[in-house]
């Protein structure tokens, strides 16, 4: 544990950029968490004599139409949005690292199969998928998280399935079967834990699409409904609004989703860095 | 030495920035290269040979800086030349040769092209003349048909050929001086020899001074004038070839020279001792915790290989992508073992010995059972074990009594398990030992055993050296007392002092605890060090077998002859045998 957090802290020296992206991530985290008790009103509670109103000292971020605090909503809608995000994506990971690991190692027909069937996913646009799976389903949380993690499947699939073939014959796979180590074990604890560098670039970038991809399809009424606080709903509500200058309702929940998906998109290489046993010296 | 030399390199201090604070590359090396004259510059690797050479020709990676000397060349300084002068200089007058052939060509170009691109580049050629001069120099490094390789590219060659393509590049534009970084490294013997004979023809004709990087002393010997030994970033020793080899005077030459094997020389010859080792005081282990196996009186048969064939798939252009076009054209095979047979007794060690791509490593991987054959039987301790497939092989008891030593000790350790975790993997899942002392016990000895000092035993693999991750791969592979222990080129990755003190700790395991060895390789100087009789491998059939000596000696086959011919030898040739060849 000491090694690890020495390790650490000297990624953390190595790269500034890292360094920001990890606070970046730690308040995102703290909101997420901690949202509900630290927004100073409820995101939930209407108020009609407050509606509309432009940012100021006591609503920072204004007022929307029902006069909601959009501040505390912002704040909120942390928790459920990167809930989404890390659950879909975590999904795909386990699934689509055990199926592309198991199509790069053993080859032949599970690498066929493996590989149609990404091929298959990657054939339709994303999103519109994405639409499709949510729809048919039926409109709720867990089913956005489905959708997010099957659509991202193929990456996983694909990466997995490259770095574990590239393996397969290394010395060290040899000399586990030497050791009497069967193909499944060789699988869990040689190959898998040595991909798991390019994995975390995937992983840190997935992350960005996958709450992107939440808030779009809450953006066009599918998923989280109202009056949830979600920051794709948010923007989609708040639109309406620009036209009419009321400008505060859809910038802030944007704002916060591109913060989220930077932080994110920055966060990769870091996490790469403290996977990888090379870097520990 | 009337003027100033033709390359000068004047205390030239190189160092590198990394995580750990400034590591001095280069300490003040001084070197000089004549017109027409071949340097060589030897030792081994890290001991900053490359470095010199990249900095003599401004190619020093960012992290590098030269902090003092000078390198001047026909009389203009190079170190604090601009870069635009320098890459007028790269190509015209100074060439270089880098030690891997196909990562130093570039893979979607045909190679003629690339030749042109020297040719233009440096203005040796107009557009209408570089085709032809480009496919002159093809035919100059002697590749065949030269106008058909001409738009061929780089995966289409072997090895061989990639790196007579590269000198054919860095001869183009006639350059007064080359450098020639380790040419040879993954080369085949006779193709070595090909290779460095080509390169001394070609400089010899053009009167060109050759800087030959390299640690195979004899190559340096067969083919240099002046030697400049570096250790540690350091020139301790730099001498005309047969003064060198006659009276080394520094002591680390003396260790190089000793730690080579010759033709003639035995194992207890080979008495050096690496520095990591002599600082750890753990030269000679001179406890045996492993029970001694008893000798049985009458040598026994334990493995018989009877008519072993693998045949591997190739793809044929002309296959339809309609599969029922194919029904008429049988699927081609390429036999890469091509029915040998041949047994070996309890306590013997066999050399198997062939150039590349001679079947030899398909061998192996069979009999260690980590391949199926195609058709044959490997009977084991009076048992067959190739009726059982390599994956259900794992979990049989013979898997304990037969295993290996791989090539490349790096490739071979898990990036992610410390040493002690890679040598107790055997004794997990074979032996079942679960008892976490037990284990730690037990890796202790066997590191001890090995020479493998133990504070190491808590790093990863890249934190150790070539020589300690080699001990890591031998500890590994004898934790479960194997009968038979298969070594694939053990030593070829490592460096000759390294490789000497693996040799003899290989020898001496092989005394203490009664294993038999099967010797992989394609040196015949090492495999006669361990082995007492010799397998020669060409084209998956056996050509040759013998007793070491023998077939050292006195080969019978025209190839054993030449693969004996081509390693390069050791001796200091006489002043006159330097002239017949200078002829």
């Amino acid at each position: 544990m000491t090694r690890f957090l020495k390790h650490f802290r000297y990624v953390m020296g190595e790269n500034p950029v890292t360094v920001f992206a990890f606070s970046l991530f730690t308040v995102i985290l703290f909101m997420g968490i901690f949202g509900h008790w630290i927004a100073p009103y409820d995101p939930l509670a209407t108020n009609t004599a407050m509606t509309l109103k432009p940012p100021s000292w006591s609503h920072p971020f204004g007022t929307d139409h029902l006069g909601r605090d959009v501040f505390s909503r912002v704040i909120v809608a942390t928790r459920l949005d990167l809930g989404i995000a890390v659950s879909a994506v975590a999904l795909s990971f386990l699934i689509g690292s055990a199926l592309g690991c198991s199509a790069g190692f053993w080859g032949g027909w599970p690498d066929r199969i493996i590989g149609r069937f990404s091929d298959t996913i990657m054939a339709f646009p994303l999103f519109v998928l994405a639409m499709g799976i949510v729809a048919a389903m039926g409109n709720s949380v867990e089913n956005i998280i489905y959708a997010t993690a099957i659509i991202n499947l193929p990456f996983y699939i694909r990466v997995s399935r490259t770095e574990a073939s590239v393996r397969r014959n290394a010395g060290y796979v040899n000399a586990a079967r030497l050791s009497g180590c069967t193909d499944g074990r060789i699988l869990a604890t040689q190959v898998f834990p040595n991909i798991l560098p390019p994995m975390m670039i995937q992983i840190s970038l997935n992350m960005g699409w996958a709450i992107l991809n939440a808030a779009g399809l809450s953006f066009i009424g599918l998923g989280v409904r109202p009056p949830d606080a979600e920051w794709g709903i948010m923007v989609a509500e708040g639109a309406t609004y620009i036209v009419s200058g009321e400008w505060w309702l859809a910038l802030f929940p944007g704002a916060a989703l591109m913060t989220a998906v930077f932080c994110f998109n920055l966060l990769g290489d870091g996490l790469r860095d403290l996977v990888d046993p090379l870097r520990r010296t | 030495m009337d003027k100033t030399p033709f390359l000068n390199v004047d205390e030239l201090s190189v160092e590198f920035r990394t995580r750990n604070g400034i590591v001095q590359a280069l300490e003040k090396v001084s070197l000089h290269v004549e017109k027409g004259e071949v340097l060589g510059v030897v030792g081994e690797s890290g001991s900053g040979k490359s470095v010199t050479a990249y900095t003599a020709i401004g190619l020093l990676d960012a992290a590098g800086e030269a902090s003092h000397g000078t390198v001047t060349f026909d009389g203009m300084p190079l170190t604090d030349a601009r870069e635009a002068d320098l890459r007028d200089l790269r190509g015209r007058e100074i060439s270089m040769i880098f030690q891997n052939p196909r990562a130093a060509l570039n893979p979607i170009r045909p190679v003629g092209k690339q030749i042109e691109d020297v040719l233009l580049r440096h203005v040796q050629a107009t557009r209408q003349t570089a085709r032809d001069k480009a496919v002159a120099m093809l035919k100059k490094v002697k590749i065949v048909e030269p106008e058909q390789r001409y738009w061929s590219y780089p995966f289409e060659l072997s090895g061989g050929m990639c790196q007579r393509v590269m000198i054919a590049i860095a001869l183009a534009c006639d350059p007064r001086l080359l450098i020639a970084d380790e040419p040879t490294t993954g080369l085949d013997v006779t193709t070595q020899k090909a290779t460095m004979d080509l390169i001394r023809e070609l400089t010899r004709e053009q009167n060109m001074s050759v800087v030959l990087i390299t640690h195979d002393l004899g190559m340096a010997a067969a083919y240099c004038d002046r030697l400049v030994v570096m250790q540690k970033g350091r020139v301790v020793e730099s001498a005309p070839v047969n003064d060198l080899f006659a009276a080394p005077q520094h002591p680390y030459t003396k260790k190089l020279i000793a730690a080579s094997p010759g033709p003639n020389s035995t194992l207890e010859e080979l008495t050096a001792v690496p520095d990591e080792m002599e600082t750890a005081n753990m030269a000679q282990p001179n406890v045996a915790p492993l029970p001694k196996r008893p000798k049985t009186a009458e040598p026994e048969k334990l493995l018989e290989v009877i008519d072993l064939v693998k045949e591997f798939p190739i793809k044929s252009d002309n296959v339809s992508l309609l599969p029922w076009r194919n029904n008429g054209q049988e699927e081609q095979a390429f036999r890469a073992v091509d029915g040998i047979s041949f047994s070996m007794m309890r306590g013997e060690s066999l050399g198997l010995v062939g150039e590349s791509g001679c079947g030899k490593s398909t061998t192996s991987n069979i009999i260690t059972r980590l391949m199926d054959p195609t058709s044959g039987d490997v009977i084991f301790d009076h048992r067959n074990i190739t009726t059982h497939s390599a994956a259900k092989f794992a979990r049989l008891p013979e898997r304990m009594k037969i295993q290996m030593v791989f090539q490349d000790p790096t490739e071979s350790l898990n990036p992610r398990y410390s040493a002690r975790q890679s040598i107790a993997q055997p004794l997990r899942h074979l032996k079942g030992l679960r008892n976490r002392k037990e284990i730690a016990t037990k890796v202790d000895a066997l590191a001890e055993l090995v020479g493998l000092p133990g504070n190491l035993l808590d790093r990863f693999p890249h934190q150790l050296s070539g020589g300690q991750k080699a001990r890591v791969g031998i500890a590994r592979s004898i934790a479960v007392d194997p009968l038979l222990l298969v070594l694939d080129e053990p030593t070829s990755a490592l460096d000759v002092s390294v490789q000497a003190v693996v040799l003899q700790l290989l020898d001496q395991l092989k005394r203490d605890l009664g294993m038999s060895y099967i010797f992989v390789s394609h040196d015949l100087n090492v495999v006669r060090l361990l082995c007492e009789r010799v397998i020669v491998m060409n084209r998956g059939k056996i050509i040759e077998t013998g007793t070491a000596d023998e077939v050292l000696n006195n080969p019978e086959e025209a190839y054993t002859k030449t693969l004996v011919e081509a390693i390069p030898h050791f001796e200091p040739r006489t002043e006159i045998e330097r002239q017949v060849s200078a002829l």
